[in-house]
C-alpha cells in the first residue's frame, strides 16, 4: 500500500498543557498507527509515540502545533490524534497534573 | 529552565534504600523535608497526592525513569530532587522496566508552566544515553551534582 502524508494543526487546549499525562496519551494513542508521527512546535519536531520527545516540546495552553504523518494510515492517525486534543485530554479543569 | 532552578542540591539522594514505589516517593519527599524545601508536617499530604497522581497513569516514562509529581500549595515555588536506585523499583513504567532514575517535582498549583518546562528540561536532558547512563552510574550525590551542572551547561545535549 502507498504512504500518504497527511497533516493538521491543533491547538493545546486544556489548561495545564501537554505535561505527562497528556503525552503518555498521544504516544500511545499514535502508537496504535504504523504511520510515522510527528508533533511540531515552531519548527521543533517530536515523534509522536515518545513520550519523551513529546514533553520536550513544553507545549502549554494555546500553543499551536502541526500533526503530520506519514503512512498508509496517516489519515486515521492524524484524526485520531487531533480528537485528543480538540477533547483537552479529558482533562479540562481538573486539578490534578 | 535549568536543573538548578529546581533541584535541591541538598535533598539529592545517590543511594535510594526504598525498594518500592511508595517508599521511593517517601524517601524523596522526605529528602525534600531534611533540605527545608517543604514543611514536615505537609509530608504526608504531599506523599498521598504523588500517589493519588501515580493511579491515573504512571510518570515511569520509559528508559529507567520516573518523574513523579504534584501540584500542592504548601509550595511557593517549584521544588524537586533526584534519586538513583542502582537495583531499581519496580514503579509500574510504561515500558515495563524498572526505574533507576527519579525526577520528583513539587509545583505551585498555578503555576503550569514551570511543570512544563522542568518536565522539558528532564527529558531534553534524558535523551542523551551518555548522561542517563553517567547518572544511573553515579555513587555520590556530588556525582549527581556534577552531571546536572554538566547538563546545565549543555554539556551533553547536542
Amino acid at each position: 500500500m502507498n504512504d500518504i502524508t497527511r497533516s493538521t494543526t491543533v491547538t493545546v487546549q486544556n489548561p495545564q498543557g501537554l505535561h505527562a499525562r497528556p503525552a503518555d496519551l498521544l504516544a500511545r494513542r499514535a502508537s496504535q498507527f504504523d504511520a510515522q508521527i510527528e508533533l511540531i512546535k515552531n519548527g521543533e519536531s517530536a515523534d509522536g509515540k515518545s513520550i519523551l520527545q513529546i514533553m520536550t516540546l513544553a507545549a502549554e495552553m494555546g500553543t499551536v502545533l502541526s500533526i503530520r504523518a506519514t503512512g498508509h494510515d496517516a489519515e486515521q492517525a492524524v484524526a485520531a490524534l487531533a480528537e485528543l486534543f480538540e477533547s483537552g485530554f479529558a482533562e479540562n479543569g481538573r486539578s490534578h497534573s | 529552565m535549568k536543573f538548578a532552578d529546581f533541584v535541591s542540591t541538598p535533598a539529592i539522594k545517590a543511594e535510594l534504600s526504598a525498594d518500592d514505589k511508595e517508599g521511593v516517593v517517601k524517601e524523596l519527599v522526605e529528602a525534600l523535608v531534611g533540605a527545608g524545601q517543604i514543611k514536615a508536617d505537609e509530608r504526608e499530604g504531599i506523599v498521598a497526592a504523588i500517589m493519588k497522581r501515580e493511579e491515573l497513569g504512571s510518570t515511569g516514562i520509559g528508559r529507567g525513569v520516573a518523574v513523579p509529581h504534584t501540584k500542592h500549595p504548601s509550595v511557593d515555588r517549584l521544588v524537586g530532587t533526584v534519586g538513583v536506585s542502582s537495583d531499581g523499583v519496580d514503579f509500574n513504567s510504561l515500558d515495563g522496566e524498572k526505574v533507576q532514575l527519579f525526577f520528583l517535582l513539587i509545583s505551585p498549583p498555578d503555576r503550569p508552566g514551570d511543570h512544563l518546562r522542568a518536565l522539558e528540561n528532564i527529558s531534553r536532558q534524558l535523551r542523551d544515553e551518555t548522561f542517563c547512563r553517567f547518572l544511573k552510574q553515579s555513587k555520590t550525590a556530588e556525582d549527581i551534582q556534577t552531571l546536572l551542572e554538566e547538563a546545565d551547561n549543555n554539556q551533553f545535549v547536542s
